[in-house]
């Protein structure tokens, strides 16, 4: 904000107004357009702190990415892209834990917005069992991913477990497994701990959706004796488009963050089959890689990014093409 | 009919689904190891305080509990603060700077933790910011304030701007109108706020993991953590720290379920 200079204040009138009162009229016009300058102290501390310990540290992380630096040495080395070469090319563990990170992510976003779809669909009426059975649902997320991690611990030990208990005691000896164990299947397990974590949370949204559609879309469609798949194929669906973008944006977020939940089942630092990006990123920092880490973890918000976009642009696609 | 039917059954298989697992866990840490692994389902045979005793009396969960105590409430309390001053701040700046320092706020939602976590570490390291508290208040602060101001100064923006121009035509100046006006109106989404951020800060594990090394510095989530390495196996004592760690929260929960579910889906619902 810039003062202009006072033969700028626009066209002055015949006659100049005394000082004190041209002052008085810019400052009434500036306040008009930049609203009262206190208002912009306001923001000052939240801006302070967020741009020294988070938004400076952003950016440097893409200048650490470019670098050897183990942390602790006073002096390093730029390497160029070598980081990202090597991610690309010829890192098996971190191949592994993107091949992890996405089988789990494809798992959990379908898991995830179809049982909590169903179960909104289910409960969207405001009657006492409804929201009995909303709570109930809704109670794993307020506990803490160790929590859940210990609890499910306890489901998947193939020796003591209650899933393999469980099978056992309905005679179904056959499914039972070593969970966690089993190299090829244990990511899928970890998905669905992670499912029975947050199904209630995006169920939530999805009532919220459910209960903005007018009856009277429904009764039209009654009238015109469509079958329960057209229904909703054409008139749900479409009309909890912003539900449904909300809770597969925000699933997919979740389960690439899903940090806690790896080491409280993976051990620290995570089994190999459950290692994700979020606990190798941290493995490498834990093993004093930091310039590593960091290109580790630029490709990591990059493909976020990258994933977000294109489901919505799929979520779109199916929304609006009939 | 069927459809009837069908809808109560799945109902109850997923209610059980959720439930089940917790009450063995709840009923798990009276039990002793044998009586758990050989009855899961069924109450303690006899029940054993011995675990809860064992479990606070080495004094690391105590300890760790009253860390997250304190981190978790000052953590809540100064990000609602500084959230609450600057949603009010740019939810007043008319045109373009307001929606700018606001986008630049929230456009920390989209920065996931791990990506930003090893230049803070160095920057807290150097300031002596590691194995603090101060140093986890400050870190929670910094990482929730882009979802803080995000949903205060959502409803904020809402608010009718008359009542805006008829505090400035009776003479109340920006500071009052904040704290007597605008603050008291939010009350609602404060409170759904301050509920988003203290499960978040409640649960937090990766900071602590990242910055605490002094066992007596650490919160519940990694103290927690800390037991699995060291009691493998005994699910009893694992699920004792569970329940003491998940308590607060849960109790919190059944009482005031309505703004734990407002909160948590205010703080998901980012577009």
């Amino acid at each position: 904000m810039s003062a202009p200079s006072p033969v700028k204040t626009g066209p002055s009138p015949a006659a100049d107004p005394p000082f004190p009162e041209r002052v008085a009229h810019r400052r009434r016009s500036l306040r008009r357009r930049y609203g009262h300058p206190a208002f912009y102290l306001f923001p000052l501390p939240a801006l302070v702190l967020y741009v020294i310990f988070f938004a400076i540290p952003t950016v440097q992380a893409f200048q650490y990415a470019v670098t050897d630096w183990d942390g602790y040495s006073a002096d390093y080395d730029s390497v160029g892209l070598d980081n990202f070469g090597q991610l690309a090319g010829g890192d098996d563990l971190f191949s592994n834990a993107m091949s992890n990170s996405l089988k789990f992510m494809l798992v959990v976003v379908v898991l995830q917005t179809l049982f909590s779809l169903v179960l909104a669909s289910m409960l969207t009426r405001n009657s006492r069992s409804s929201t009995l059975l909303r709570a109930v649902f809704f109670l794993p997320t307020i506990l803490s991913s160790v929590s859940v991690a210990f609890v499910w611990k306890f489901i998947y030990d193939p020796n003591f477990g209650l899933a393999n208990g469980a099978l056992e005691g309905v005679g179904l000896d056959a499914l039972t497994s070593s969970y966690l164990g089993d190299d090829g299947k244990a990511i899928y397990f970890l998905a669905l701990t992670q499912v029975w974590f947050h199904t209630g949370q995006m169920m939530v949204i999805f009532i919220a959706g459910l209960q903005q559609i007018p009856r009277e879309l429904y009764e039209a469609a009654a009238i015109d004796g469509v079958s329960r798949w057209q229904r909703f194929r054409h008139v749900t669906w479409p009309m909890i488009a912003p539900a449904t973008s909300i809770v597969i944006a925000y699933t997919t977020i979740q389960s690439f963050k899903a940090f806690d939940l790896v080491l409280g089942l993976g051990g620290n630092p995570p089994q190999g089959s459950l290692d994700i990006l979020s606990t190798r990123i941290y493995t490498s920092f834990a093993n004093s890689e930091f310039g590593y880490a960091a290109a580790e973890s630029i490709v990591f918000m990059a493909l976020i990014a990258l994933v977000t976009v294109i489901q919505r642009r799929t979520v779109k696609l199916t929304q609006s093409g009939a | 009919m069927g459809s009837r039917i069908g809808r109560r059954a799945l109902l109850g298989v997923y209610a059980a689904l959720v439930l089940v697992p917790l009450l063995v866990m709840l009923a798990g840490s009276f039990k002793s190891t044998s009586d758990l692994f050989s009855n899961p389902f069924s109450l303690p045979e006899e029940w054993r305080f011995s675990n809860y005793s064992e479990v606070l009396g080495s004094g690391d969960l105590s300890t760790a509990f009253t860390n997250s105590a304190v981190v978790s409430t000052c953590s809540v309390t100064l990000t609602l603060l500084l959230g609450s001053l600057a949603a009010y701040g740019v939810a007043r700046i008319p045109g373009w700077p307001g929606w700018a320092v606001y986008g630049f706020l929230v456009l920390g939602m989209s920065v996931p933790a791990q990506a930003n976590m090893i230049p803070q570490f160095v920057l807290f390291d150097v300031l002596g910011l590691t194995d603090s508290l101060t140093g986890l208040v400050l870190i929670n602060i910094v990482s929730t304030l882009p979802v803080a101001v995000f949903i205060l100064a959502g409803f904020m923006r809402a608010l009718p701007r008359e009542i805006y121009e008829a505090a400035a035509l009776d003479g109340v100046g920006p500071w009052r109108t904040y704290r007597s006006i605008t603050l008291p109106l939010s009350l609602p989404s404060v409170a759904a706020t301050a509920i988003f951020l203290l499960v978040i800060h409640w649960n937090e594990l990766l900071y602590p993991l990242l910055f605490i090394n002094d066992p007596e510095k650490r919160t519940l989530p990694l103290a927690l953590l800390n037991f699995q390495g060291e009691f493998l196996t005994n699910y009893p004592l694992l699920f004792t720290g569970v329940v003491v760690a998940s308590l607060p929260l849960v109790v919190g929960y059944i009482f005031l379920q309505r703004f734990f579910i407002a909160g948590m889906t205010a703080g998901s619902v980012k577009e």
